[in-house]
């Protein structure tokens, strides 16, 4: 039942040679092209550039949070509208915005699903291309309109969209609320929606590929933590979004069409008239958490996969527990659909659901807990190379402990109340964001830059980056959580103006200090990618000696990904098998006992 | 050179890994030592939630150092140069799996359901009380309104105060009914572990017994606009006699000035 039939197989492919065979321009092999690799690499190099911009625009608020009010040098003038350099409360709030806006949407979720979704998935299950390839080129040429709209709201009058990146009414549904909440709150929920169309488009693709287009042999069990995670988050997305599209439609018709659908009766905003009412500002929480908070998952289960796997590759030992790993990624997506209410425990919504939310919100913590000790076990007794996907790999575990168990302080109701929207909960979401999940994209890259690219990264210069990464990121992060507990709040552009926090800003310095160190030694990753494209020096097939169907195809795959028909013998996992000589057993070596071609490396 | 590094020290990467627990142990106690920890607690129920986040601090903090300690070990003991035995040809563990999956779970579990009093207590048993104030968040103020002599709300009598102080009694139970005239708001009190979102078009209680006396910030703690970083109130908790008499005087204060209005 799982295995598709082998003329199925040539059907595919002849169907994607078709498309690029007849015109082999410029423009279809890189531009417009419908092979899943260039797509990916599409992906890649759109979510780095605006993973510079995110950048820049955290920046812009960690100056004003250290040195508030004080023109900012070069960059003060660039970011947004800021006058002679120095960030007025409208500019800041919009950084904020902005910032995480385009983290979110922009890089993390593309880059996951858009970037490795798109050019793992084939390779890791045997098939020579998605399920619908133009589907796939579409899913990307989405994301364009976004792009330009996002980036056009940064010049329209009134600037960006100011109302936080969960665009909470009614502040972001009266017009009059906010300097941003003009033009750009609306451009902001048309880049939104663009962004959720082409997340649909790939999410139906992998769901397709993945159960349809496995190579002979390739059960469900025998696939790559990768591609169960991709698989489970493309579900997730499927069921999720819908949800936020017709929500911020429903806010399009507010702000355009004065319907009412999420302001209350008699609300003004700045002194003004009174807009129609007879609407909720709580339905609009529940609308956006119901998609937002699967999405939050989303962002790491990837991750997890991609770090799965590279572990259990560097520690040349089978991964640990793989069943309880498949079903945990199940159950975190399961119970994630029912957890969302933990964002508005102090919103206003019934108490009595913060009991229900807060149950299942401290069970959610649980299949996290178990991948993380199956990652330990992983570990346990094998033989660690530590190369810079791998210390990649083993921050993204390091830092998930803190991040997951900073989450079980949340979840307690009584403390939230406290610590809800403070830097604590900034602290949280970057553990298990960017020191979490970028990490693990970050190792991802240099794992899987051979594949890309033919070549490899320099590993000297990657540990070099790994180490001033590691370390100046939690300086740069953890001391939020202090922060946190002081009640500092976030989205504040200058908290001096309370006298509780005014002894807190050596200490917003310090950790200034270190965000534009960290920034600025993204430089050597940069300069290494690109160098190594070009320069690199050259990989074979399976440079890491994994056990991937991936590692099979030439590097970089041709069209058709594969030079041979791949028949899978195998789960991915077989590191260390005392049945072969090597240390690794690929999934389409056949048993031993039959000859078998040397691998090409 | 970075190789030569590696060679020459190589449990450099596993020492590492050391360093996030250390890091965190460390932070957590200077803090503490600087004073860059929980504000002042002047409420009664705050002394419940700072119980309990002592509680999950505690229980978090001995599993993040478990578990980041055996990190750091494995780390060190199976480094490939270093490790001669065979490779552990194991594809997992159905007892440990079982084991690792049943004592977090009662674990969470317990937290969940212990604590659901405290919440209860915060949220969902308002005392039987007339309101003591009602609290308006508008851009970018807190306004207050005080039921006067006839404890009813919006009554003439009414004393109304838009310079953002908010006077209350301590040692006495206060019911505080909150609201918002156009946008979310946040009315959080710090060191009275309060936070409740203001929401146009509802009306929420809020209350709480102070222990202590004290003026202190009041917080917006969710975004409103521009001038968010602005909404700042004062909180003035005075001895139930004190109270009164301040009532009274910002009653006088509001008559005068209403005979003023009116010549
Ligand atoms: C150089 C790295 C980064 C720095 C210095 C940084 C810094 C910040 C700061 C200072 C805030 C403002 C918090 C507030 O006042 O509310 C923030 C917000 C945020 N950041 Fe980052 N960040 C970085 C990377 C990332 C990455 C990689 C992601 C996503 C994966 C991310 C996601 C977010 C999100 C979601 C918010 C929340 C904004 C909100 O809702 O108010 N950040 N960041
Ligand atoms: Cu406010
Ligand atoms: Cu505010």
């Amino acid at each position: 039942m799982s295995t598709v039939p082998y003329d199925h197989q040539h059907e595919a492919h002849g169907h994607a040679a078709h498309g690029h065979g007849h015109s082999p321009s410029f423009l279809s092999t890189y531009v417009f092209s419908l092979d899943h690799k260039i797509i990916g690499l599409q992906f890649l190099f759109s979510t780095l550039i605006w993973f510079i911009v995110g950048g820049m625009l955290a920046l812009g608020v960690r100056w004003q949070l250290a040195w508030p009010w004080s023109p900012m040098p070069i960059l003060g003038n660039l970011v947004g509208h800021a006058e002679g350099g120095q960030i007025p409360p409208e500019t800041y709030t919009m950084l904020v915005t902005m910032h995480a806006t385009v983290m979110i949407f922009f890089v993390i979720i593309p880059v996951l699903a858009g970037a490795f979704g798109n050019f793992l998935i084939p390779l890791m299950i045997g098939a020579d291309d998605m399920a619908f390839p133009t589907l796939n080129m579409l899913s990307y040429w989405f994301m364009w309109p976004a792009f330009m709209v996002i980036g056009a709201s940064f010049f329209v009058e009134g600037g960006a969209a100011q109302s936080g990146w969960t665009s909470y009414p009614p502040l972001s549904a009266l017009f009059n609320a906010a300097p941003g909440s003009g033009t750009g709150q609306t451009l902001w929920l048309v880049g939104v929606t663009f962004v959720g169309v082409s997340s649909m488009m790939g999410s139906v693709n992998y769901m397709t590929t993945i159960i349809q287009m496995r190579a002979p042999g390739m059960t469900m069990f025998r696939l790559p933590m990768t591609i169960w995670a991709m698989f489970i988050t493309a579900t997730l997305q499927a069921f999720a979004l819908p949800v936020l599209t017709a929500a911020g439609f429903m806010q399009v018709t507010d702000r355009l069409l004065g319907t009412g659908f999420f302001l209350a009766d008699g609300a003004t905003a700045n002194n003004m008239a009174a807009q129609a009412g007879g609407g909720q500002p709580l339905l609009w929480q529940h609308l956006f958490w119901f998609y937002s908070h699967p999405a939050v998952y989303i962002m790491i289960l990837p991750a997890m996969g991609m770090v799965s796997d590279m572990l259990s590759c560097f520690s040349r030992k089978p991964l640990f527990g793989y069943k309880p790993m498949v079903y945990s990624i199940a159950g975190i997506a399961g119970l994630g659909f029912i957890v969302w209410g933990h964002h508005m425990f102090v919103s206003g919504m019934n108490p009595a659901l913060g009991l229900t939310f807060m149950v299942s919100t401290m069970m959610i913590a649980l299949p996290s807990a178990i991948k993380t000790f199956n990652w330990l076990g992983t570990m346990w007794g094998g033989k660690i190379q530590f190369t810079t996907p791998m210390l990649f790999s083993i921050a993204f575990v390091s830092m998930f402990i803190i991040g997951g168990l900073s989450g079980i302080f949340m979840a307690a109701t009584p403390v939230d109340i406290f610590i809800h929207d403070t830097y604590y909960i900034v602290a949280h979401f970057h553990y298990v964001l960017f020191t979490g999940t970028a990490m693990a994209v970050l190792g991802a890259i240099y794992f899987w830059f051979p594949k890309m690219f033919g070549r490899m990264m320099n590993d000297s210069w990657g540990k070099v980056h790994f180490f001033l990464t590691f370390v100046l990121m939690n300086c740069v992060f953890f001391p939020m959580h202090i922060l946190g507990m002081r009640g500092f709040p976030r989205r504040l552009a200058d908290p001096y103006h309370y006298d509780t926090f005014r002894d807190l800003m050596p200490l917003n310095q310090f950790m200034s200090w270190c965000a534009f160190m960290l920034v600025g030694v993204q430089i050597i990753f940069v300069i290494n990618f690109f160098w190594s494209i070009f320069f690199g020096p050259r990989a074979g097939r399976n440079p890491w000696h994994a056990n991937g169907l991936e590692w099979q195809a030439p590097s970089p795959p041709g069209h058709g990904n594969f030079d041979f028909q791949p028949v899978i013998y195998r789960g991915p996992y077989e590191y260390g098998s005392p049945e072969v000589d090597v240390d690794y057993y690929p999934q389409t070596q056949p048993p031993t006992g039959r000859e078998v071609p040397p691998p090409k490396h | 050179m970075i190789k030569r590094f590696l060679r020459w020290m190589p449990n450099f990467w596993a020492l590492l890994f050391l360093a996030v627990p250390v890091m965190g142990v460390a932070t957590f106690v200077l803090a503490d030592r600087y004073n860059i920890w929980l504000p002042r607690d002047v409420s009664e129920h705050g002394r419940t939630i700072d119980q309990l986040f002592y509680f999950i601090l505690y229980l978090t903090g001995v599993v993040f150092i478990v578990t980041e300690v055996v990190l750091f070990y494995f780390a060190w003991k199976y480094e490939a140069k270093q490790n001669t035995k065979p490779v552990e040809f194991s594809h997992g563990s159905h007892s440990l799996e079982v084991v690792w999956t049943i004592l977090p779970a009662v674990t969470l579990l317990f937290i969940a359901i212990y604590q659901m009093d405290a919440w209860a207590a915060a949220k969902m048993r308002p005392p039987e009380i007339p309101f003591t104030c009602e609290v308006t968040g508008r851009q970018f103020n807190w306004d207050f309104r005080y039921p006067g002599p006839d404890n009813v709300l919006y009554t003439p009598d009414d004393i109304v105060r838009t310079d953002g102080n908010l006077y209350l009694p301590y040692g006495e139970e206060v019911l505080l009914k909150i609201t918002s005239a156009d946008v979310l708001h946040s009315f959080f009190l710090p060191n009275l572990r309060l936070k409740q979102d203001v929401i146009p078009g509802m009306d929420q209680k809020m209350w709480f017994r102070a222990t202590d006396g004290g003026s202190f910030d009041i917080v917006c703690a969710e975004l409103c606009g521009w001038g968010h970083y602005k909404m700042k109130g004062r909180i003035h908790l005075l001895k139930p006699e004190e109270y009164q008499a301040k009532l009274e005087e910002l009653r006088q204060e509001q008559n005068t000035m209403r005979v003023a209005e009116t010549k």
